[in-house]
């Protein structure tokens, strides 16, 4: 039975190097065991990353589309699956199927507009994969804003990529912000959502949010204050998954399954569907 | 046919309502059919005149229901309390599991509830009306030219033909007459199981068990189990699987249950009454009722509150683990 | 159309199992029935409908779907499934036979679910009209007609005889076979059954039960009801509903751990379980009434705004007989539905 291709059963994925990037996230690098991508996929999909004997779960991956030799997903620890991958080293097998979900509409919508990114905490990790799909393709798009807040300095994702790489792009302005005052922080101190108001941003752009559930909501609202309108804000929505393709029936909010018809969806839609999410 | 009417049980509801004893009324709601009730909350005298109900078919148990409906009301709530429910009544409120004095219990009398399976099985399936007339059933059928009269006894509840007691061990006030802890049979089935060899009785539960479907209705019913969360939820115990892995697994979950429960199991029924499958699962915990009295006297779970059960009283009398292994030995 | 005798059912059976497995309801010994493989022996139950619903052959309980080899850092994924003779399930009802279209839907669109295919693909349904429905059956609410059973083959009952009518090629090819078991014969039995089924349709106490307050697109209107708090309030939060719903179709997939290697198996799942959403960081649905509300709106609302307005729902009544508390979907359509009795 060898031949039959099923979604569920999964590939077998190789981690080549861990990083770790904050004292609760760390990036994996994955590929299969012949040294490629495990499959391609668009910025804001996702796949299924499992350890067989302990579970499978769902995450973003964080590397962008562009990435053609490998993937990478930033994971922080809070459950079995991700406690378990924190403690893996280099040359470890998991298993990865996927790609799954909606990604964000990078080719259309996005394309020759001003992208606002506003990120908090592990949120980054999907929005790394669009940013710096769009850094590729800097010239189909217009004037690039990246808002990032975390707990700390301790607690930024990628701080080294956005020092060195992003925040030396043309074209590219990154905001970053901290909870609360630190030695060696001479940055912005203050919650995300305050940030953005503070800075004031064109409301002609496109915006994308991702971070805990309590930043997008009054980042939302201080967006619309300054005029944002909602449909030119996107967001990503996280619930319990198993299949990752709509039949498993878990993962939905009203009529639409995250995991298909999401994980991105755009915030006046997100407004049609019943708030449970 | 329940001595106590419908009527007179929303009277008094209607009672102490009005004159602010209680604030919400736990009692019977009527369904699409006369034997499909549902426990309800009534919060006021026009909720009750127009959907409480009370007959042959109001099994529920509703002890339980007060670790969670308490929590949740400004005043007191009134319960109907059949004579076995103020077992688990009283169980409930030795386990702390809900503060009495949110509480107001009035006893009712019970004949006995009738199980609707007993029921179609001798009136056919397609019931449109079931009445009552003295102790029998008056059952019309779409099928049937007249109406099917059925004898009250001959479609009992199992627990209710082993009924242990017509006394109520808890109330505030009592409707109707008291009745007597009653000398039943309840454990003649599982003396007939013991009597069985170990293979006839392992093929028993075999045979029972493979029914199984895992609902957790048994467990989920049970006012023995309460606990805020249960080792068969948790993600992270490794038994916790919706469906069992295997045959083995299938039967820990009911041998577990069964310990757990074990000395705080009133014999209530209500495993066996909701299980979808119809498996005898009130026999394990009769088992474990029988021993205990056989080992360390009688007792009776739930009888008065603050009960100590004999698994958690330690007496110098107590039974040696070698003569219950022995025993067991024998018994194989 | 071709009958048989009910006096050589079992020779009929025998024929049909020489081929094939071959299931249909049997006694058990509480009395209830359920799907059982025929052997010689076996008898065929009278009762109207089995416990457990007839998805169980397409998307069983419990099954493995994959195995993993696990060494030092090494993992080997091993495809556990096996190559499937065809079977034959005997006795579907009308409801029963709706309730494949419905879980097709879901295990058939893209991307295709393999092993659900696989099981649909080898089986044979013979349906049987429902002769004497019960007070709980209310099929007719979603456009099924007891008395036209559909499936590969359709079946009616008389006091004396079965009828057959093949209604695909597969039905075509396994009434091909019991040519010498069965005789050519008209419709007129048949249709004095179906007007006899007509007949006791309109006398069903749920017969008048209507779907027009549900369909796509209610969800804004229904989800917020004031109903669901009273509606919930009793509710166990047991799975006996969606384990026997015909077309609840909710999975989680698990691994096992057998000591000599790991096992990823799929079971069914119910939304009614407190930790069906539970995820690490958090829970969507926190409540019983959250977890009831989205099994009703699910049927009632969901499913049919994505898919073309058909309902996740047959009427087959087995959540009306079953559940501990009484409480169902049609107390659920009547309450939220404005027709409160």
């Amino acid at each position: 039975m060898n031949n039959i291709n099923d979604t569920l059963i999964p590939k077998i994925g190789v981690i080549t190097d861990v990083r770790i990037d904050t004292p609760d996230i760390k990036t994996f690098r994955v590929v299969t065991p012949d040294g490629k991508k495990a499959f391609d996929h668009k910025p804001g999909q996702c796949a299924m990353l499992s350890v067989p004997g302990v579970g499978e779960a769902m995450f973003s991956i964080t590397s962008s589309p562009t990435n053609e030799e490998f993937m990478e997903f930033s994971i922080k620890k809070c459950g079995c699956v991700t406690d378990w991958l924190h403690q893996a080293e280099p040359g470890q097998q998991i298993t990865i199927r996927g790609p799954y979900g909606k990604p964000f509409p990078v080719d259309d919508v996005f394309a020759g507009k001003d992208l606002l990114f506003i990120a908090g905490g592990v949120g980054l990790a999907p929005l790394r994969s669009v940013i710096n799909y769009c850094r590729h393709y800097r010239d189909r798009y217009g004037k690039i804003d990246i808002v990032y807040g975390s707990r700390s300095k301790d607690d930024l994702l990628d701080y080294k990529e956005i020092i060195e790489e992003w925040a030396t792009d043309d074209g590219v302005n990154v905001h970053l912000t901290i909870d609360n005052p630190q030695e060696g922080w001479d940055g912005h101190v203050g919650f995300v959502p305050t940030f953005v108001k503070e800075l004031g941003f064109d409301t002609n752009k496109v915006a994308v949010l991702c971070g805990p559930p309590i930043m997008i909501k009054f980042t939302l609202d201080g967006l619309c204050e300054i005029g944002f309108d909602k449909t030119n804000v996107y967001t990503t929505l996280e619930l319990r998954m198993k299949c990752g393709v709509g039949k498993c029936g878990r993962c939905n909010v009203g009529a639409k399954y995250v995991c298909k018809d999401g994980p991105v969806f755009r915030c006046d839609e997100l407004e049609e569907l019943p708030s449970e999410y | 046919m329940q001595k106590i009417t419908r009527e007179q049980l929303i009277q008094k509801a209607s009672e102490l309502l009005e004159n602010g004893t209680v604030s919400a009324v736990l009692g019977w709601g009527i369904g699409e059919f006369d034997y499909d009730v549902t426990p309800t909350v009534f919060s006021t005298v026009e909720e009750l005149k127009n959907g409480f109900v009370f007959n042959d078919f109001c099994g529920a148990n509703f002890s339980k229901y007060l670790v969670k409906k308490t929590d949740k009301i400004e005043g007191k709530i009134l319960v109907f309390l059949k004579p076995c429910d103020t077992y688990s009544f009283n169980q409930l409120l030795t386990e702390h599991r809900f503060d009495r004095e949110k509480v107001y219990a009035v006893g009712i009398p019970c004949e006995g509830m009738a199980d609707i399976a007993k029921v179609k099985a001798i009136s056919g399936d397609g019931i449109a009306a079931i009445g009552s007339d003295g102790d029998k059933l008056v059952v019309t059928t779409l099928y049937a030219d007249e109406p099917v009269v059925i004898a009250a006894k001959d479609v009992l509840a199992e627990r209710c033909i082993n009924c242990k007691s017509k006394k109520h061990v808890a109330y505030d006030e009592l409707m109707g007459e008291e009745g007597e802890v009653i000398e039943s049979n309840r454990f003649d089935e599982v003396a007939r199981l013991e009597a069985m060899t170990a293979d006839e009785r392992f093929a028993f539960w075999q045979n029972e068990l493979s029914r199984c479907i895992r609902c957790n209705a048994c467990r989920d019913a049970c006012p023995a189990c309460t606990c805020e969360k249960c080792v068969f939820d948790n993600p992270n115990s490794g038994v916790e699987n919706k469906s069992p892995a295997n045959e083995f697994e299938e039967k820990l979950f009911h041998i577990i249950r069964a310990y757990h429960v074990a000395g705080r199991c009133t014999d209530c029924g209500e495993c066996s009454r909701v299980c979808p499958q119809n498996i005898p699962l009130h026999l394990l915990n009769r088992k474990f009722i029988k021993d205990m009295n056989d080992f360390y006297g009688e007792y009776q779970a739930g009888a008065e509150v603050g009960g100590r059960a004999p698994l958690v009283d330690y007496t110098t009398e107590d039974l040696e683990p070698g003569e219950v292994f022995d025993r067991g030995d024998n018994n194989a | 159309m071709r009958k048989c005798s009910l006096d050589k059912i079992n020779l009929l059976f025998k024929e049909i199992a020489k081929n094939a497995e071959l299931y249909l309801p049997q006694d058990q010994t509480d009395g209830s029935a359920t799907y059982k493989k025929w052997e010689e022996g076996s008898v065929w139950s009278n009762v109207l409908n089995t416990v457990r619903s007839p998805k169980d052959f397409f998307f069983p309980q419990t099954e493995d779907l994959m195995a993993f080899k696990t060494e030092g850092k090494n993992i080997e994924v091993i495809d556990t499934r096996k190559a499937l003779d065809d079977f034959v399930i005997f006795g579907v009802r009308a409801c029963d036979v709706k309730s494949f279209d419905i879980l097709d839907r879901v295990f058939l669109s893209e991307p295709v679910d393999s092993f659900y295919a696989l099981r649909r693909s080898h089986g044979v349904i013979i349906s049987l009209a429902c002769g004497k429905p019960s007070e709980t059956c209310f099929c007719k609410t979603f456009g099924i007609n007891p008395a036209e059973p559909t499936g590969d083959i359709s079946a009616w009952k008389n006091d004396t005889d079965i009828f057959f009518e093949a209604n695909t090629q597969k039905g075509k090819d396994l009434l091909e076979k019991l040519i010498d078991l069965t005789e050519e014969c008209d419709d007129t039995a048949v249709v004095e059954q179906k007007a006899k089924i007509d007949a006791i349709m309109n006398k069903l106490p749920l017969k008048d039960l209507k779907t027009d307050a549900f369909g796509g697109g209610k969800t804004a209107e229904l989800f917020n009801a004031p109903e669901w708090d009273e509606l919930s309030g009793a509710c166990l939060g047991c799975g006996t509903c969606t384990f026997v719903c015909p077309t609840c179709q909710c999975y989680d997939i698990k691994d096992f751990n057998t000591g000599n290697g790991v096992i990823r198996f799929r079971c069914w799942d119910s939304c009614m379980y407190s930790d069906f959403t539970k995820m690490a960081h958090g829970n969507n649905r926190l409540t019983q009434k959250e977890r009831f509300r989205q099994r009703f709106m699910h049927k009632l609302v969901y499913y049919p705004e994505n898919n073309d307005g058909l309902f996740s729902c047959v009427g087959c009544g087995r959540c009306l007989v079953k559940c501990p508390i009484s409480m169902n979907i049609v107390k659920v359509m009547k309450k939220i539905g404005g027709k409160k009795r």
